[in-house]
């Protein structure tokens, strides 16, 4: 019986040592020389390039505030929902990707109460998918994670609902299901996953487009006010677009360098 | 010695049967919880952590009223905490075991938990939270029953239990540290974006948890006729008193910066808990409230005649537990999140079901105080 007792404590003893060395190895196999700038351990992810993808060193993406007007703002916002199977929940515990807001909300400390106008002008707000993202330094399951073409992705079937990454994210961008989404849809679109109760969700870009060579859809339903590009490749459109005009970013004190490139 | 929890008075086994009920309370409410998620709390996707990683973030402090009798008893050879010592490591036990299951609670996808030790991720301050807070919960189950054990058969404690002792010093200033550092590293939240933080949670945390525990001991005397020994507690007070000074000066650093300073979205967070900000201020009666009895708690607990006499003690130490509950259990998380980042507010009121849920943990949590302070005082008496 004794010895009996002793065996089953070593193999015990022996299962959890490996349960908990394991994982740790595979940190450090994961964690040489990918480690990003202001990112210590989180890796940066890879880009699974198909035949048709788009790709790009570092995707951005311009809004010409100019350009925008409520049936444009409204037409991407519902694009973008409805492809994405994002539900539509009355009251504050809501998803949005992208939405519709104030100028003097977005930009606090760059409006001042003499410009009344631009102030009241509204734009839109979505992930600023940041250089260096405070949503990815805080995941505890890297459930957020960036890739190496700098767009900041979300893991569902990884997130553990601590909405740590929503606690950290200056820019309000994250949402949480803090119920089924699903019995909000009225319609779902079968391309894209529907998301479960407790996970966190974002704007990603449109990675999936991107994947099968097309643009974000909000860039395509935006009737020019939004460009989207390679921020690497001076002959971008990106690039032309702010070497030419003057633009701001949201909260760039921050440091978060935000990819995200208004034109006022 | 568990057998020990086993063997008591209808008071004993009446208050278990209370703890039980509030138990299944707590997980009737849960069930909702699991069932229709966390759309049954009062957070919304501006306030996304409320009353539970409060709960969490106040019981941390709590959990380190045992340092306090640990750095006196074996740094400086204070003999007279050697009575209660047992009392504080279990209290450290129960503490961390509440933090646990808040956070637990608070999760929206608990089933993948596990996730954070599959994923091990250095860059989360969550995963050194993790880290430290069952750490510490393993070396004071450790040190609370070898020394307990070594105490009933009347031996001196084995030798290299010395290394977890003094190791649950500088491990007691990690869990809130690291508490703190979950907080004080974030862009944007101007409330939490302060180096003092950690310095202000050790200074909570050394005026509430010595306080609760000098509450719990003289519960435990009326119960129990146990007697932690002349002038244990009066000197306990010593430390609440000194803690909670530094606590408020430590407050009063952080208002002059900020108002000093005058940067709006600093200024902001604390504007709405103490005076309102644009006409929406649920919590400024509660944190007025805080000032006022951790002004009064300091007043009366500073003059040594007053932590001579019991009552006086008793209401001091009340005070200030309940004022620093209000600050970290209610202010410091749902005031750091309001007015957002966009500048937008949105209040956060706990709602009846995550109350529910909070009401049978904490039930859970003083389960496991009330049998393990019955072992302790149960070997204790044994040995008289």
């Amino acid at each position: 019986m004794k010895t009996q007792r002793r065996n089953f404590l070593k193999i015990a003893a022996m299962a959890v040592l490996g349960w908990g060395v394991r994982p740790a190895s595979e940190l450090m196999a994961a964690g040489g020389g990918t480690a990003s700038e202001g990112l210590l351990f989180a890796s940066r992810h890879k880009v699974h390039a198909g035949p048709n993808t788009l790709t790009a060193s570092r995707w951005a993406m311009v809004i010409d505030t100019a350009k925008l007007n409520e049936k444009v703002m409204e037409d991407i916002v519902h694009t973008c929902h409805s492809i994405h199977n994002v539900p539509t929940i009355p009251g504050n515990q809501n998803i949005k990707w992208i939405w519709e807001t104030h100028m003097d909300h977005l930009f606090l400390e760059d409006l001042h109460e003499y410009q009344p106008e631009a102030g009241a002008k509204s734009a839109l707000a979505l992930c600023n998918h940041c250089d260096n993202p405070p949503c990815v330094r805080v995941c505890p399951t890297k459930a957020t994670f960036q890739r190496e073409d700098g767009i900041v992705m979300m893991d569902f079937h990884r997130c553990i609902g601590c909405r740590y990454c929503m606690a950290g994210c200056p820019y309000g961008s994250r949402s949480f299901n803090f119920m089924d989404p699903r019995k909000h849809l009225e319609t779902t679109n079968p391309d894209f996953p529907t998301r479960t109760k407790g996970v966190v969700e974002k704007c990603e870009f449109c990675a999936e487009r991107l994947a099968e060579g097309k643009m974000p859809a909000c860039v395509e339903v935006s009737e020019g006010a939004l460009a989207f590009g390679d921020l690497a490749d001076p002959e971008s459109e990106v690039r032309k677009l702010l070497a030419e005009r003057f633009s701001i970013r949201r909260s760039p004190t921050l440091g978060t360098k935000p990819c995200v490139y208004y034109l006022v | 010695m568990l057998e020990k929890a086993i063997n008591g008075s209808k008071i004993y086994w009446g208050w278990i049967a209370f703890l039980l009920l509030l138990m299944s309370i707590g997980a009737a409410c849960y069930w909702q919880q699991l069932s229709h998620g966390l759309t049954i709390t009062g957070m919304s996707r501006d306030v996304t952590w409320g009353f539970y990683i409060a709960q969490f973030t106040f019981l941390v402090g709590v959990a380190a009223s045992a340092v306090m009798l640990v750095i006196p008893k074996y740094l400086h050879n204070y003999q007279k905490f050697g009575k209660i010592l047992i009392l504080g490591e279990f209290n450290a036990v129960a503490m961390v075991i509440l933090c646990l299951l808040f956070i637990v609670a608070d999760l929206g996808s608990p089933q993948r938990l596990m996730n954070v030790l599959l994923h091990p991720t250095p860059n989360s301050v969550l995963f050194w939270d993790m880290v430290v807070l069952n750490g510490y919960l393993l070396i004071n189950i450790l040190v609370g029953w070898v020394t307990l054990e070594a105490e009933r058969k009347q031996v001196a404690p084995p030798k290299w239990i010395k290394f977890f002792i003094y190791l649950s010093i500088p491990w007691a200033v990690s869990i809130h540290t690291v508490t703190a550092f979950l907080y004080c590293g974030l862009p944007g939240r101007g409330y939490w974006l302060t180096a003092v933080l950690a310095a202000r949670f050790l200074a909570s945390a050394f005026a509430a948890g010595p306080a609760f525990l000098i509450l719990v001991t003289y519960i435990a005397k009326i119960f129990t006729g146990f007697d932690p020994g002349k002038g244990v507690l009066s000197t306990l007070g010593k430390t609440v008193v000194y803690a909670m000074c530094v606590n408020l000066f430590l407050l009063l650093c952080e208002v002059f910066t900020v108002f000093y300073s005058q940067i709006p979205s600093h200024m902001a967070h604390l504007q709405y808990l103490f005076v309102g900000y644009h006409g929406h201020g649920v919590l400024v009666p509660w944190m007025w409230s805080a000032m006022i009895m951790a002004v009064v708690g300091i007043l009366i607990l500073i003059d040594p005649k007053n932590r001579e006499q019991d009552n006086l003690l008793i209401i001091g130490c009340l005070l200030i537990f309940i004022g620093a509950w209000i600050d970290k259990g209610l202010g410091m998380i749902g005031g750091g999140f309001v007015p957002n980042p966009l500048h937008e507010i949105t209040e956060y009121v706990p709602s009846q079901l995550e109350l529910g849920v909070s009401l049978g943990i904490y039930a859970t949590g003083f389960l496991v105080l009330t049998i393990l302070y019955k072992v302790a005082i149960g070997v204790k008496q044994e040995i008289e």
